[in-house]
C-alpha cells in the first residue's frame, strides 16, 4: 500500500468517524421498498447525469431498500430519507399520521395520486403451468400451494390478498362472505409466510417451494429474466388489482438538509418521459400513454380495479382487513 | 487388521488382556467419528460451499465482488465497527470482572446478572432498545436531533448495537479466572511494595492473559459478524451504513448469488485472519513467561 492510499483510508475513517464532516456534493436519500432496486438504481444515475448538466451541482443518490412498513418505520424512528418511494400510499400516510413528517394532503402534490408508475398482481408458475392456475378461484383448491408473503410486513403482501378479494366481490353474486371464504382457502394453502415480497420469491424459485407465487408484475418479470425463462409462466388473471406504489418528499428532512428543490425535481423527473422509460425497462407500468405504446407488448392489457374504488381506500382496507384483530388475523387464526 | 485378530485367535485370550482401553476402543473409535462427522457435515462443509459458490465464477468474479465500491465500504464499516467496540468492551471487560472478583459489595450479583443480559436478550430488541432511546421520536431524540447529532441509522448507533452485544464477552472469560487465581499473589506483590498498577500490570495481567486474549477473539468475531441487531440500527443506506453482513444479505437478494458468497468469504478470511492473529499473540506472550 503506497503512503498517499494509506493517507487517504485514515482520512476515509476520521471522515466517516465523524458523520457530521462537510459535504461538497448534494446528497440525496431515497428509502424505498424491496423490488426498486434495480429501477432506481437506474433512476439515480440518470438524474445525476440530467441534475449536473442543468445546475452544475455533482449530486449522490443513495438508497436504502426492505419491507415498505419497516422502512416507513424506519423514517419515522428517524432515517433521514430526502424522498420515499414505498410499495402504497398507506406506509407513506404514516409518515404523516404517525411521524407528522408530511402534510396531510401529500398524495394530490404530484400527478395520479403521487404514483408515477404503476404495477399489479400476478401469477408466477411452474413452466406448463402443470396445476392449471388460470384465475384467483384456481389458488383457493385443494393441492395447490400458494407462496405470498405476510400481509402484516409486506406492502406486497397487502396488495395480493386485496386482489383477491375484490376480484371474488366482483364476481356475479359476488359478496364480502364469498370474498372471505376464497381468500380463507387461498391461505390455507400457503406453506410459508416469508415477511417481504424478496424473501416469498426466493422462497418459490430458489428453494422450489410451491405452485404459485403471488407476486407484484415487476417482481415477477424480474424473476423469470435473471432465473429462467425455461422454468417459470407469467399468468395474468383476467381481473386484477392497480397497484399504485406511492412517492413523496419528506418534507422535515428536505427543509433541514435544504434540499426540498432537488428532492422535488427528483420526483418529477420519474413522470418526464425518460424516467417513465427507466420504469418500464424495469418492468413497472408507465402512467405516460407515449411510452406505455412503445412497451405494450410487455404489459399485456387486463381489466383492473383499484382500491379507491373497491374498499374506500388505505385506510379503510388496513382497518378492517390487517389491523389487530382484522379478517386476516381471524381468518389466519381459523386457518392454522 | 486380519494379522492382529489371527495373533489373537492364536494366543487364547485371558480376562486380563480385555483391559480398559483395549475395549474401549471402538467406543473411542465412533466417538472420534461421530465428532469428526459432526464437525465435518456443520462446520467443514459449509465452509466448503461458502468458497466453492464464491469462487464459482472464478477469481476474477471474486476480485469484482469483494471490490466493488458497496463492498469496500462494508469492509471497512465492519473494520472500524470492530475497531471502535472491542477496546471499549476490553476495557470495560477487564474492570468488571476486576470488581466482581476481587470485591464484595452490594449489588454484585446485579452487576453480574447485568453483564450477561446482552447474552439473554435476543439481539433484534437490542437494537430496536437503541431505536427507542435515540430514534426520532425516542427518548433522547428531539434533543439530539437539536444539536444535529444523529446516532441511530449512522455509524454511531451500529457502534452501540455492537457494543451491547459484545460486552460480556471479555469480563464472562475472565470472572472464573480472576476467581480461581485468587488474591495471594497480588497481596505479595503489595506487601512488597508494588504500586496497584505495578501489581496489575506484572502479576494479574499475565495470569490471565490468555483468558483475556480468548475473550477478546470472541468479542472481535461477534462484532463483526453481528447481524439482528445492527440490522435494527443501520436504515440500510448502501455504501455508508452497510456492515459486510448486511451487505452479503442484499446481494443474495438482489439474485447475485456468487457476490454473495463472495463477500461472505471475505468475512471468513477476517474469521481466520483473527484465529491466525490469535496463534501469533499466545506464541508471543507465552514465551516471555
Amino acid at each position: 500500500m503506497t503512503t498517499t492510499r494509506f493517507r487517504r483510508l485514515l482520512a476515509g475513517f476520521a471522515l466517516g468517524l465523524c458523520p457530521l464532516a462537510g459535504a461538497q456534493t448534494t446528497t440525496l436519500l431515497n428509502v424505498s421498498y424491496d423490488p426498486t432496486r434495480e429501477l432506481y438504481q437506474e433512476v439515480n444515475a440518470a438524474f445525476a447525469r440530467e441534475w449536473k448538466q442543468k445546475t452544475g451541482q455533482s449530486l449522490t443518490i443513495q438508497q436504502s431498500h426492505g419491507g415498505s412498513g419497516k422502512q416507513a418505520r424506519a423514517v419515522i424512528d428517524g432515517l433521514e430519507a430526502d424522498v420515499v418511494t414505498l410499495a402504497l400510499a398507506y406506509d407513506v400516510d404514516a409518515l404523516h399520521k404517525v411521524g407528522g413528517l408530511i402534510p396531510a394532503g401529500w398524495q394530490q402534490r404530484l400527478p395520479h395520486n403521487s404514483a408515477p408508475y404503476t404495477s399489479t398482481i400476478v401469477f408466477l408458475v411452474r413452466k406448463g403451468n402443470p396445476k392449471g392456475i388460470r384465475d384467483w378461484a384456481d389458488l383457493g383448491k385443494p393441492g395447490v400451494q400458494v407462496i405470498t408473503p405476510n400481509p402484516k410486513t409486506s406492502g406486497g403482501a397487502r396488495w395480493n390478498y386485496l386482489a383477491a378479494w375484490g376480484w371474488a366481490l366482483r364476481q356475479p353474486g359476488g359478496s364480502e362472505a364469498k370474498a372471505r371464504e376464497l381468500v380463507t382457502r387461498i391461505f390455507r394453502n400457503v406453506p410459508v409466510l416469508d415477511s417481504g415480497a424478496r424473501g416469498s420469491t426466493n422462497t418459490f424459485v430458489q428453494r422450489g417451494i410451491g405452485d404459485v407465487l403471488l407476486a407484484w408484475e415487476n417482481e415477477a418479470l424480474l424473476a423469470v429474466r435473471e432465473l429462467g425463462p425455461d422454468q417459470f409462466e407469467i399468468v395474468l388473471p383476467p381481473l386484477t388489482i392497480l397497484a399504485e406504489p406511492s412517492v413523496a418528499l419528506v418534507d422535515q428532512v428536505v427543509d433541514a438538509k435544504g434540499t426540498r428543490a432537488v428532492a422535488q425535481a427528483y420526483l418529477e423527473f420519474l413522470y418526464t418521459p425518460a424516467g417513465q422509460a427507466i420504469a418500464a425497462r424495469h418492468y413497472f407500468r408507465p402512467r405516460q400513454a407515449a411510452v406505455a405504446a412503445k412497451f405494450a407488448a410487455q404489459f399485456p392489457k387486463t381489466a383492473t380495479f383499484t382500491i379507491d374504488e373497491v374498499f374506500g381506500g388505505w385506510t379503510k382496507a388496513q382497518a378492517a382487513h390487517f389491523g389487530d384483530g382484522g379478517t386476516f388475523d381471524q381468518i389466519y387464526a381459523a386457518g392454522r | 487388521m486380519s494379522a492382529i485378530v489371527a495373533a489373537r485367535r492364536a494366543q487364547p485370550l485371558t480376562r486380563a488382556a480385555l483391559s480398559a482401553s483395549e475395549d474401549s476402543r471402538p467406543v473411542r473409535l465412533a466417538l472420534t467419528a461421530a465428532a469428526l462427522g459432526f464437525l465435518g457435515l456443520f462446520l467443514f462443509l459449509p465452509l466448503v460451499a461458502v468458497f466453492t459458490e464464491a469462487l464459482s465464477k472464478g477469481g476474477e468474479a471474486w476480485v469484482a465482488a469483494v471490490s466493488e465500491p458497496e463492498a469496500r465500504a462494508a469492509l471497512w464499516l465492519t473494520l472500524k465497527v470492530a475497531a471502535l467496540s472491542v477496546p471499549l468492551v476490553t476495557v470495560f471487560g477487564v474492570a468488571a470482572a476486576w470488581l466482581i472478583a476481587r470485591f464484595d459489595f452490594r449489588g454484585r450479583r446485579l452487576l453480574l446478572a447485568l453483564i450477561d443480559l446482552p447474552f439473554a436478550v435476543s439481539p433484534v430488541i437490542a437494537g430496536l432498545v437503541f431505536v427507542l432511546l435515540f430514534g426520532r421520536q425516542g427518548l433522547f431524540g428531539p434533543a439530539l436531533a437539536e444539536h444535529g447529532v444523529k446516532v441511530i441509522f449512522a455509524v454511531p448507533g451500529i457502534v452501540l448495537a455492537t457494543l451491547f452485544v459484545t460486552l460480556p464477552f471479555v469480563a464472562r472469560e475472565l470472572i472464573p479466572l480472576l476467581e480461581a487465581e485468587g488474591r495471594d499473589e497480588e497481596e505479595a506483590a503489595r506487601t512488597l511494595g508494588a504500586s496497584g498498577f505495578q501489581m496489575f500490570w506484572r502479576v494479574t495481567l499475565p495470569n490471565i492473559r490468555f483468558g483475556l486474549l480468548y475473550g477478546v477473539i470472541l468479542a472481535n468475531a461477534r462484532a463483526m459478524g453481528e447481524f439482528g441487531a445492527v440490522s435494527v440500527v443501520s436504515g440500510h443506506i448502501r455504501g455508508l451504513t452497510n456492515t459486510l453482513p448486511l451487505h452479503v444479505e442484499i446481494l443474495y437478494n438482489e439474485y447475485r448469488f456468487q457476490a454473495a458468497f463472495a463477500v461472505a468469504s471475505l468475512l471468513a478470511f477476517l474469521a481466520i485472519g483473527t484465529l491466525v492473529a490469535k496463534a501469533l499473540l499466545e506464541r508471543r506472550i507465552g514465551g516471555s513467561r
